[in-house]
C-alpha cells in the first residue's frame, strides 16, 4: 500500500507539474513577459500577445482543467484508487 | 411600456423566480444548509460557482477597468480565471475528499489544533467581511442606478431578498438560486455585447468581433483604437501595461492564488457528490465564468470606441464610407472637431444625472474635448494648446461602459431592463455566497466546534440560520455606513486570501510534514506582512492620517509593486516562515501524516462523507 501510494503520488505530481508549465507559459509567458515580442505577429485583428493576455489564456485554462481531470481519472484507475 | 415600468417588470420577475426556487429548496439538515446535501450536479455547481464568483464588480466595473487600463486590464482577466486551474488541481478535489464543510474545519483537523482553526476563522472572516462590504454597497448602487431608488432603500431591498432565500435555503437554496442568477446575468451581459459587436464589426460574436475589422473598412478595430488613443494623448490601447511588467506579473499571481483561496468559492466544491465531480466542476465553473470574462474585453474596447466616436466626430458607427481615408483627413485639432455639447446624445444626458458623466466646458467653446491632458508627449500637448484646449472636459466613470452600453447602441428598452436584472443578480448571488461562508464559520467553526459541542443537529441548523440572519444585518449595516476603506476592500480580500488561506491549504495537502506551529506562524506572517504593506500605503485600518509610507521608503517601495498586488509576496513569506518554523519544532503526529495520505486518493470519498 505504501509503495503504491508513492508511485501514485509521483504520477499525480508529474501531471500537475506539466499542467502548471503550460498554465505558466500561456499566461505569464505569452500574456505578459513575451507579449511585446508576440505583438508583432497578428491573429486576425489581434496582436498575438494581447490576444493571449485578454482571450487565449482563458480558453487554454479551460482546456487544461478538463484535460487534467480526464488524465487524473486514468491515473486513479491505473492505481485502483478511483471512487466506487 | 416605459423604460421604468419594463425595468420593474424584469427585476420583479427575476426576484419572484429566486424566491420561488428558495421555497422549493428549503434546507432540512445541516448537511443541506452547509453543503446542499453534497448532491449538486457538477455542471450546475459550476454555474452556481460562476454566479457566486462574478460580483457586482465583475459585472458593472470590470469592463470599465479594462477600458481604462487597456492591455494591462488583462491582469484581472487572467488573475480571476487562472486561479481556477490552481483550485481544480491543488485544492478542490482534496478538500472534497476530506469531506468537511468549512475551511477552518480543515485547518483544525489537519493541523490538529483549535488554534489553527481559530486563525482560519479569523482569516476567513477578515477576507469575507471585507469582500461583502463591497457587495452590499454594490447592491445599493445597482438598485439606485437601475430603479431610481436611494442607495439605502436599495440595500434594505437587497437584504430582504437575500434573507428570504439564504436563511431558509442555506447552501441548497443559494445554489439553485445562483444557477438562475447566472442565467440572468450572462444573458444581460452578452445580449448588448452581441448587438454592439454586430454594429461595429459586423460579427455577432464579441470575442471574434474584437479581432475583426471595423464594419465596411479594412482596418482592424484594435488598430483603430490604438490610433485614436495615441491621437488623443492616451497610451496605446493594446500595449499599455499596468505600472510595470513586474508589477503586472505579481498582481496577476496575487489575484490567481487569492481566487483559489477565497473561502466562499472553495466551499462550493463541498457540494458535489464525488472527487471526480469536484475536478470537472471547476472546469465547468471556468467555462461559465469565461463566457463573461472573454466578452468583457470586447465590451471594454467597443464601448471605448463608441465613447470616442461620440465625443469626437470620428464617424465610425453605421457609416460604411468612414474608413481610414476619412480619418487621415479628419483634423482632430480643428475648431469644430469636438461634439457640440448642446447636441450630445440622449444617453449622455441620462447618465449625467447620475454623476457618472461630468462635463465642464473649460475653454468655453460649447464643444466636448475628451483627451488625456496629462499626456507626456510635448508635441501633442503643444498641438492641444494651439487648438485652444484647456484640459480634459469630460469625466467618465468606468462603470458607464457596461451600464450605458445598451443605450449607446440604441437597443430597445427590454435590453436595458435585462441589464438591470443582471447587475442585481450578480450582486445578490455573490453576497449570498459570502454570507453562507460567514454564517457557517460562526455556527459551525465557532459555536459547534469550540463553545457548544453538544449542539444537536436541529439546534445547529437553527444556529446556522440565526447567524445567517445576523450576518445579513451586519453586512447591511456596513453597506449603509461603509467604513472609509470600502473602495479598496475587494482587492484587500484577495490579498488576505492569497497570503494566508491558500498557502496553508496547499501545504496541508502537499506536505506530509507541515506541522501546526509552521502553519500558524506562516499564516500570521503572511497576513501580517501583507497588512503592513497595505496599511503603510492606505493608513492603519485605512485611517488616512496614519499613512506611514514615507517613513518606510515611499509609495510602492518594494520593487515598484502596488499594495493591491502584494498578496503574492505575502504568500511567499507565508511559505518561507512555515517551513523554517516547521524545521525547528516537533514533527507532525503519525496519524495526521496518514490522514494526508488518505486525502490524496479519491477512493473512499463516500465513507468520509458525512463524518463530520
Amino acid at each position: 500500500m505504501q509503495h503504491d501510494h508513492e508511485a501514485y503520488w509521483k504520477e499525480v505530481l508529474g501531471l500537475i507539474r506539466n499542467v502548471l508549465i503550460i498554465w505558466f507559459v500561456v499566461s505569464y509567458g505569452f500574456g505578459i513577459l513575451l507579449a511585446p515580442m508576440l505583438n508583432n505577429i497578428h491573429l486576425g485583428g489581434y496582436p498575438l500577445g494581447f490576444w493571449f493576455a485578454q482571450q487565449g489564456s482563458m480558453y487554454i485554462f479551460i482546456a487544461l482543467i478538463f484535460g487534467y481531470s480526464k488524465l487524473m481519472g486514468k491515473i486513479d484507475e491505473k492505481h485502483g484508487v478511483q471512487e466506487d | 411600456m416605459s423604460l421604468q415600468a419594463t425595468t420593474y417588470l424584469f427585476v420583479g420577475l427575476s426576484f419572484a423566480l429566486y424566491i420561488g426556487i428558495a421555497i422549493y429548496c428549503r434546507a432540512g439538515s445541516t448537511k443541506e444548509f452547509y453543503a446542499a446535501g453534497g448532491a449538486v450536479h457538477p455542471v450546475l455547481n459550476g454555474m452556481a460557482t460562476g454566479a457566486d464568483w462574478m460580483s457586482a464588480a465583475s459585472f458593472i466595473s470590470m469592463a470599465g477597468l479594462i477600458a481604462n487600463f487597456g492591455y494591462g486590464g488583462a491582469l484581472f482577466l487572467m488573475g480571476w480565471t487562472g486561479g481556477y486551474v490552481l483550485l481544480a488541481m491543488l485544492l478542490a478535489p482534496y478538500l472534497r475528499k476530506f469531506g468537511k464543510f468549512t475551511v477552518p474545519q480543515f485547518f483544525g483537523t489537519r493541523y490538529y489544533s483549535k488554534a489553527a482553526s481559530t486563525v482560519g476563522v479569523f482569516c476567513l472572516l477578515a477576507a469575507s467581511l471585507t469582500y461583502i462590504i463591497g457587495q452590499m454597497t454594490g447592491v445599493g448602487v445597482a438598485f439606485s442606478r437601475f430603479l431610481g431608488v436611494s442607495n439605502s432603500t436599495g440595500i434594505y431591498l437587497g437584504m430582504g431578498i437575500v434573507f428570504c432565500y439564504a436563511v431558509f435555503g442555506g447552501m441548497k437554496g443559494i445554489t439553485y438560486t445562483q444557477v438562475a442568477q447566472y442565467c440572468v446575468l450572462i444573458l444581460a451581459y452578452t445580449v448588448p455585447a452581441i448587438f454592439i459587436s454586430l454594429q461595429l464589426t459586423g460579427n455577432p460574436i464579441p470575442q471574434l468581433g474584437l479581432g475583426s475589422d471595423m464594419a465596411g473598412t479594412s482596418v482592424s478595430l484594435l488598430h483603430k483604437l490604438d490610433m485614436i488613443a495615441t491621437d488623443l494623448g492616451f497610451a496605446q490601447y493594446t500595449t499599455h501595461t499596468r505600472i510595470s511588467t513586474l508589477n503586472m506579473f505579481v498582481y496577476t499571481v496575487s489575484l490567481m492564488i487569492g481566487t483559489a483561496g477565497l473561502p466562499h468559492v472553495i466551499m462550493r466544491f463541498f457540494t458535489v457528490p464525488t472527487v471526480k465531480d469536484a475536478r470537472s466542476s471547476a472546469g465547468w465553473a471556468l467555462v461559465f465564468i469565461a463566457i463573461l470574462y472573454t466578452t468583457a474585453p470586447a465590451v471594454a474596447a467597443m464601448a471605448k470606441m463608441n465613447l470616442h466616436n461620440t465625443t469626437f466626430n470620428y464617424k465610425i458607427m453605421g457609416n460604411a464610407q468612414a474608413g481610414v481615408e476619412v480619418d487621415h483627413n479628419f483634423d482632430l485639432f480643428a475648431p469644430d472637431s469636438g461634439t457640440l455639447y448642446a447636441s450630445r446624445p440622449d444617453w449622455m444626458k441620462r447618465w449625467e444625472v447620475t454623476g457618472l458623466l461630468k462635463f465642464e466646458d473649460k475653454n468655453g467653446d460649447g464643444r466636448i474635448q475628451y483627451y488625456n491632458d496629462k499626456s507626456k508627449n510635448p508635441e501633442f500637448q503643444a498641438k492641444a494648446a494651439a487648438a485652444g484646449w484647456k484640459g480634459n472636459e469630460l469625466k467618465v466613470n468606468g462603470d458607464i461602459m457596461v451600464l450605458a452600453n445598451p443605450e449607446i447602441a440604441l437597443l430597445p428598452n427590454w435590453v436595458i431592463a435585462l441589464v438591470a436584472a443582471g447587475g442585481l443578480a450578480a450582486a445578490l448571488s455573490t453576497a449570498a455566497g459570502l454570507l453562507l461562508a460567514i454564517s457557517s464559520a460562526i455556527s459551525h467553526d465557532l459555536l459547534k466546534e469550540k463553545f457548544m459541542p453538544d449542539l444537536t443537529e436541529g439546534q445547529e441548523l437553527m444556529a446556522g440560520k440565526i447567524s445567517m440572519a445576523v450576518a445579513i444585518v451586519v453586512a447591511g449595516y456596513l453597506g449603509l455606513n461603509p467604513p472609509g476603506f470600502a473602495a479598496g476592500t475587494v482587492a484587500i480580500a484577495f490579498g488576505l486570501a492569497a497570503s494566508s488561506i491558500f498557502p496553508a491549504l496547499m501545504m496541508g495537502i502537499f506536505s506530509k510534514t507541515m506541522n501546526k506551529q509552521g502553519a500558524i506562524a506562516g499564516m500570521l506572517a503572511g497576513i501580517g506582512i501583507t497588512m503592513f504593506y497595505v496599511f503603510a500605503h492606505k493608513g492603519i485600518f485605512f485611517i488616512k492620517s496614519t499613512i506611514f509610507i514615507d517613513s518606510v521608503g515611499g509609495p510602492n517601495f518594494f520593487f515598484g509593486i502596488e499594495p493591491n498586488a502584494f498578496g503574492a509576496i505575502g504568500a511567499v513569506v507565508n511559505f518561507a516562515v512555515a517551513f523554517a518554523v516547521k524545521n525547528m519544532t516537533e514533527p507532525v503526529p503519525a496519524d495526521i501524516a496518514q490522514m494526508v495520505m488518505d486525502v490524496r486518493i479519491p477512493k473512499g470519498s463516500k465513507a468520509v462523507d458525512g463524518a463530520h
